[in-house]
């Protein structure tokens, strides 16, 4: 009976299990947060504040959005793991703290030292059915506007705010909306960036019990880093010049330091 | 060691895991199991496809026409809360007596009577396109009122404020119950609801298809049949299958090289400048219903749609290989010729559709 005793406590761990994702297997699975802290050079960015960007110009930001998708980490013998497709879009918002902490589970446990990611949503789950776009990939409940209708398609990346650069007749405004997935039936913009970021010699160790946090920067300096101006360009959406813009931003992402 | 289960050790292990499983089972449905009165299941609608249509393009299996999904969906057609300030629905620019378009606008006249760019293009047999649109943005049925929502010169709105709005009527959580099996309103429900009542706007029963499906002894008149015969030979080319048009973008010639830089049609979704001033190929069914005509609304009969082809044709950088010529660019066309054309595309006029009841607002 000692044997049946058993074999029940397993199984009613299993079943509880089933029941919850958070919960992970001891030994084998653990979890990782990775933290996209968006700065500013050397400072923390903050909404409405005054900076000056590289090319000399002062600017604030009203608004930063960006999509983080396909999130796949390497440990140091160079396996990888890929976080599941449906749990893999996140969207980070500025003005929304904890979007940028963005938590994933069931990973197997080993020492990470490399992270790779999409800035954007790939084409694949770009056409997918509605059903299959819920949550932050909604179309129809666009956070914040991140989906162009008229164009079906993600905005990426959105970036605006006020620069003396910008146009008086605008408000010294200027928007950044960055999309573009390659086309459905024709092909056009394909803005769909992938950034691999390198620890260095340090380790997430993902094991169960510990969520090691992962630290990102994010310079939104190195976004007019080399010579895009507010001056020149006040307005970017869906235009040729965004592909600049994008390949511009795609080194905004720096591993900072991790806590195990 | 190995481990030796005895028979009744087998059959407790068995009765425990089968109780555990229960309770899980419990635990993890217990919403259902509250659920005191039981929902019936939407009845399913079958889709008559006509049988001389191309393939339907939209993915059915995705989305189950029900007959309570098409009810909510026509109510959602019709539902003015659509818009910002509630004064706008899908029907304002889409009447059925004129095959589901504006009549008398030129370009869509949206909320705060402002004027979009373009004419509004009529609805119907929408399941059997690639894409929608005059430049083709919208790629998949679901997500076409998203774009006539979200558009700031027509209904100015978003889909979590309708929801909102929606929410607050207790005729649509009852609605929306019957065709999801739960209250609770959605924007995938939603869309996928409208798309159940778009699927059913089909129009093939012109006095053309019962001519070419030989159904109840339909004949076209002698004028008709010649137009046929043309239209054939210098109309098909663009307008082809049954649907009336083979879905691409071309540039017929309408624009002038200054209307190219105020519309430029399905560049400003490809980013290609070979697409300059194209637009995808209208459907021609209905035709005699959903004047004005062209991407821009500036013609307001068939007689000055022929001339304009005959006579009035541009000759710009992009214009479509079929409309250039060694002359002058257009299609030739004597006044005869165009009659018998107009004859017979009056034949695509599908009276059941305009007037059935099934897709009225009341």
């Amino acid at each position: 009976m000692k044997t049946i005793y058993l074999i029940n406590i397993i199984l009613l761990s299993f079943l509880m299990m089933s029941c919850s994702d958070d919960d992970v297997t001891p030994g084998e699975k653990g979890s990782i947060v990775i933290e996209f802290d968006n700065r500013v050079g050397n400072t923390n960015l903050e909404l409405y504040k005054d900076y000056i960007n590289t090319n000399g110009e002062t600017f604030n930001l009203t608004k930063l959005h960006y999509y983080i998708s396909n999130i796949e980490l390497r440990d140091i013998n160079g396996k990888a793991f890929k976080v599941p497709q449906d749990s893999s879009y996140f969207l980070i918002l500025e003005d929304d703290p904890e979007s940028q902490k963005v938590r994933i589970n069931n990973i197997p446990s080993g020492s990470y030292n490399e992270v790779t990611f999409t800035i954007g949503v790939d084409s694949l789950r770009s056409t997918m059915d509605i059903s299959k776009r819920t949550g932050v990939l909604d179309p129809a409940q666009p956070q914040d506007g991140m989906y162009w209708s008229w164009n079906s398609g993600y905005i990426f990346f959105k970036m605006e705010g006020i620069s003396p650069s910008a146009p008086a007749d605008q408000e010294n405004k200027f928007y950044y909306h960055i999309g573009g997935f390659g086309g459905y039936n024709s092909p056009t913009l394909n803005n769909i960036r992938k950034a691999t970021i390198s620890m260095g010699s340090a380790r997430a160790e993902v094991k169960s019990g510990k969520v090691p946090q992962l630290h990102l920067h994010v310079d939104i300096l190195q976004f007019f880093t080399p010579s895009i101006t507010i001056a020149e360009h006040p307005n970017v959406m869906f235009a040729d010049f965004s592909k600049t813009i994008s390949a511009n931003y795609v080194n905004m992402f720096k591993y900072d330091h991790v806590h195990n | 060691m190995i481990m030796y289960i005895t028979k009744r050790a087998m059959q407790v292990m068995v009765n425990s895991l089968l109780t555990m499983l229960f309770i899980s089972c419990l635990a993890c449905t217990q919403d259902e199991q509250n659920e005191e009165d039981v929902i019936k299941d939407p009845a399913p609608v079958r889709i008559d496809l006509p049988s001389n249509f191309p393939p339907v393009v939209y993915d059915l299996g995705s989305n189950p026409v029900t007959q309570e999904g098409i009810e909510l969906g026509k109510k959602i057609f019709y539902d003015t809360r659509l818009s910002r300030n509630n004064t706008i629905s899908c029907g304002f620019c889409h009447q059925q007596q004129t095959a589901f378009t504006h009549h008398g606008h030129d370009v869509s006249h949206g909320i705060d009577d402002k004027l979009g760019r373009r004419n509004s293009l009529p609805i119907q047999n929408l399941l059997f396109y690639k894409t929608f649109f005059w430049d083709g943005g919208v790629h998949n049925l679901d997500l076409v009122a998203l774009n006539a929502i979200t558009n700031a010169v027509e209904m100015d709105e978003n889909v979590p404020h309708i929801l909102a709005k929606l929410e607050n009527d207790a005729a649509y959580k009852k609605m929306f119950k019957a065709a999801f099996k739960s209250e609770e309103i959605t924007s995938t429900k939603f869309l996928q609801a409208l798309s159940q009542f778009l699927a059913t706007m089909i129009s093939a029963n012109s006095t053309y298809d019962m001519y070419i499906r030989k159904e109840r002894g339909v004949t076209l008149s002698e004028s008709e049949l010649k137009g046929l015969e043309l239209f054939k030979q210098k109309c098909a080319g663009c307008h082809a299958t049954d649907l009336f048009t083979d879905q691409t973008y071309r540039n017929n010639g309408f624009s002038s090289p200054a209307d190219l830089g105020r519309d430029s049609g399905r560049e400003e979704i490809t980013l290609n400048p070979e697409d300059r001033g194209k637009f995808k190929v209208p459907s021609l069914r209905n035709v005699e219903y959903t004047a004005p005509y062209m991407h821009n609304g500036k013609l307001q009969t068939l007689e000055e749609v022929l001339n304009f082809y005959s006579s009035g044709v541009h000759e710009t950088p992009t214009l479509d290989s079929l409309l250039r010529s060694e002359e002058k660019p257009g299609i030739q066309l004597t006044a005869t010729e165009k009659q018998n054309i107009i004859a017979f595309l009056k034949t695509l006029t599908d009276e059941q559709y305009v007037g059935d009841r099934k897709f009225s607002e009341f």
